[in-house]
């Protein structure tokens, strides 16, 4: 699991395609691996083999995407966020976010956030400047404005402790067994 | 929003309950509440080589085993080669599927490997065994899982980690999804398939229009499809962004799962049916969006820009852009508003995957390519969906017809659907695909996709442009 998050104050990268799939942010023929690590310099390779420069900016200080809407449709490969993480973003911020990706992203550590439009036109008219996005407080601060945001409770905490699902879930056996017993009588 | 249904009765008795609503609350082992999901349980688990090494991974760490090897059951699909078992593309694809194999070994896993007869595109294997029954959760770690809410089953895609809960505890957390009833009035006319029909409902929805949504097709044209037909149109939910399709059961289910290896047999089949057919929304239930469509003004349809949803009808003309990002997908796709859809030129044509690449598609594509070739320097890549599609189709003689043609006649795999194992189509070539995703360089880097049915790839790869199979379909009658 990935470190908590709590406060995140860097640069963005904005990408203001909407429907941005999951085959633009890793193509396919980079799936065939057995692990989670070093997929980053995968992320979007056909966009960047084609020229595309808006991802040459450092990674250590542009840790905020900043994406058009449905961000992340299409397949259901973890490896998406995986390799946005590797390559350094924290937080992928759209209009709307596909849920597959949104499920797998939370399992990962990058934090999904879905803004209002005219929230999304004034970061994409801004590539590179700086902005907070707050768990604690659910805000997301940029340009003097704030604006509240809305996460699952259940995924926020989750987040800022840096916990894992699946020792939660793990902690569940008893219920799923007898839920079991249940259907078996 | 509507609330989540309790099962007591309320004052005028039940509330009436959708399929959906039916499927979840049977799974539910615990109910969601404000600060956490609800814990489901999953009653079918399948896996393959892509999205499942580091599930296993995190199940071995922890020292854990696959919980309940009995309710999953794994595939070799996505990065398998289709020339022959062992032409892998790359060392890794080859690693990726032997990690599959010892996964599967030491966790007691069923895997229909390599000398399975039944090893076939995860999609296409679930059913086809009977694995896949009525009123069942189903998850894959891949988004076309939905195909098998054709079952009335509640089956939708994961990501890896979540592979790791189920292995790891047969469960997942989940919130409720809202639904949405897709209403298909009418009767698709003659030449039009399924597959014309899930384009036409993508275009309709738009591919983020499903999201945080389970559909329910219902009505009279899906009534009228068989099996193979409503697979298709669940298979594409995700292409709308939903998070699953489900059809009601009724007796076509029935007729189709009766006698599969893993249903139930004898008196026990009958029972499971008699549950089956009671599996319904009820009257009165209440879906939190509602949209109508009329099958009778589907045709062939094709795709013209890069999201599944920019699909218009074959004899149509390509649509004026109505955005930037519509001109930048014509200008990718290489094609000009207000021109003919219909011979638009075509460098490759593949049928197959888990949307087309059963018996009855392939026998739509025979059925145009019978004693026709296909145009020269065209490549065509026919790929059954399954060992038992491709011994079916031998049988019937479909593989001659389609080598006699000069197309390609493969192994069953995921193949150039995903491009991920050595099938793909070249840069800037343009393909006629019976496959779900037109995205940019999805068949491979530069690709340009047009998905449409098997009987239009079909008749496409004789003009060596996409064409309307009506002419090829109206010979054959004649």
């Amino acid at each position: 699991m990935a470190d908590p998050f709590r406060v995140l104050t860097s640069r963005t990268v904005v990408l203001p395609q909407a429907d941005i799939d999951t085959d633009q942010i890793i193509p396919a023929r980079f799936l065939t691996t057995t692990t989670r690590e070093g997929l980053g310099h995968h992320a979007f390779h056909d966009w960047r083999a084609a020229g595309s420069t808006v991802l040459d900016a450092d990674p250590a200080e542009h840790r905020i995407l900043v994406a058009g809407r449905n961000f992340g449709c299409g397949s259901s490969r973890e490896h998406a966020p995986w390799a946005l993480y590797d390559f350094g973003f924290r937080a992928v911020i759209a209009p709307s976010i596909a849920d597959i990706f949104r499920a797998n992203a939370l399992e990962t550590g990058l934090l999904p956030v879905a803004v209002e439009e005219a929230v999304f036109d004034r970061l994409a008219a801004s590539p590179g400047a700086e902005a907070t996005l707050d768990l604690e407080a659910c805000e997301l601060r940029f340009d003097g404005e704030t604006t509240r945001f809305s996460i699952d409770p259940f995924a926020r905490r989750r987040l800022l402790d840096g916990a894992d699902t699946l020792s939660w879930l793990l902690r569940r056996l008893p219920e799923i067994e007898a839920f079991e017993r249940r259907r078996a009588a | 929003m509507r609330q989540s249904s309790p099962n007591g009765p309320s004052r005028n008795g039940p509330l009436p309950r959708t399929l959906f609503d039916k499927v979840w609350d049977a799974h539910l082992v615990e109910a969601e509440a404000p600060d956490r999901p609800a814990v489901l349980y999953i009653d079918l688990h399948l896996v393959h080589e892509v999205t499942s090494p580091q599930a296993f991974a995190a199940v071995n760490e922890r020292q854990l085993k696959v919980r309940r090897p009995d309710r999953t059951v794994a595939t070799l699909d996505h990065s398998t080669p289709t020339s022959a078992p062992d032409a892998f593309f790359s060392e890794a694809a080859r690693t990726q599927v032997e990690t599959l194999e010892s996964n599967c070994a030491d966790h007691g896993v069923t895997l229909h490997g390599w000398n399975s007869a039944n090893r076939g595109v995860v999609h296409v294997m679930g059913p086809e065994l009977g694995l896949t029954q009525p009123g069942m959760t189903v998850v894959c770690g891949d988004s076309h899982t939905a195909t098998h809410g054709a079952f009335g089953a509640l089956a939708f895609g994961i990501g890896t980690s979540e592979v790791g809960h189920v292995l790891a505890t047969q469960c997942l957390l989940q919130r409720r999804p809202r639904t949405l009833r897709v209403t298909v009035d009418g009767r698709l006319p003659w030449g039009a398939s399924a597959k014309d029909l899930a384009l036409a409902i993508v275009a309709h929805l738009g591919v983020g229009g499903g999201a945080g949504s389970v559909i329910e097709y219902a009505g009279e044209a899906i009534e009228a499809l068989d099996m193979e037909g409503r697979m298709t149109v669940c298979n594409m939910s995700i292409e709308a962004g939903a998070r699953a399709g489900m059809i009601a059961p009724d007796a076509v289910t029935v007729d189709w799962l009766r006698g599969r290896p893993q249903a139930p047999q004898g008196a026990a089949f009958h029972r499971a049916a008699e549950a089956w057919l009671a599996l319904k929304s009820d009257d009165g239930a209440v879906f939190d969006r509602e949209m109508r469509l009329d099958a009778s003004s589907v045709t062939p349809m094709a795709t013209w820009g890069v999201t599944p949803d920019a699909a218009a009808p074959v004899a149509a003309r390509v649509p004026l852009a109505a955005s930037a990002r519509d001109e930048r997908a014509l200008e990718y796709m290489g094609l000009e508003s207000g021109a003919p859809m219909a011979g638009t030129p075509v460098d490759v044509v593949f049928i197959g995957s888990c949307t087309n690449g059963r018996l009855g598609d392939l026998r739509a594509a025979a059925q145009v390519l019978r004693g026709r070739k296909v145009k020269p320097g065209l490549r065509m890549l026919v790929v059954p969906g399954s060992e038992q599609v491709r011994r079916d189709a031998e049988a019937e003689g479909l593989d001659a017809i389609f080598l006699a043609a000069g197309a390609e006649w493969r192994l069953p795999g995921c193949s150039m659907c995903i491009a991920m194992n050595g099938d793909l189509v070249g840069p800037g070539q343009r393909a006629v695909s019976t496959s779900n995703r037109n995205f940019e360089g999805r068949q491979g880097p530069g690709a340009r996709t047009m998905l449409a049915s098997p009987a239009t790839a079909a008749a496409s790869a004789v003009e060596g442009a996409l064409a309307d199979p009506r002419p090829y379909l109206e010979a054959v009658h004649g």
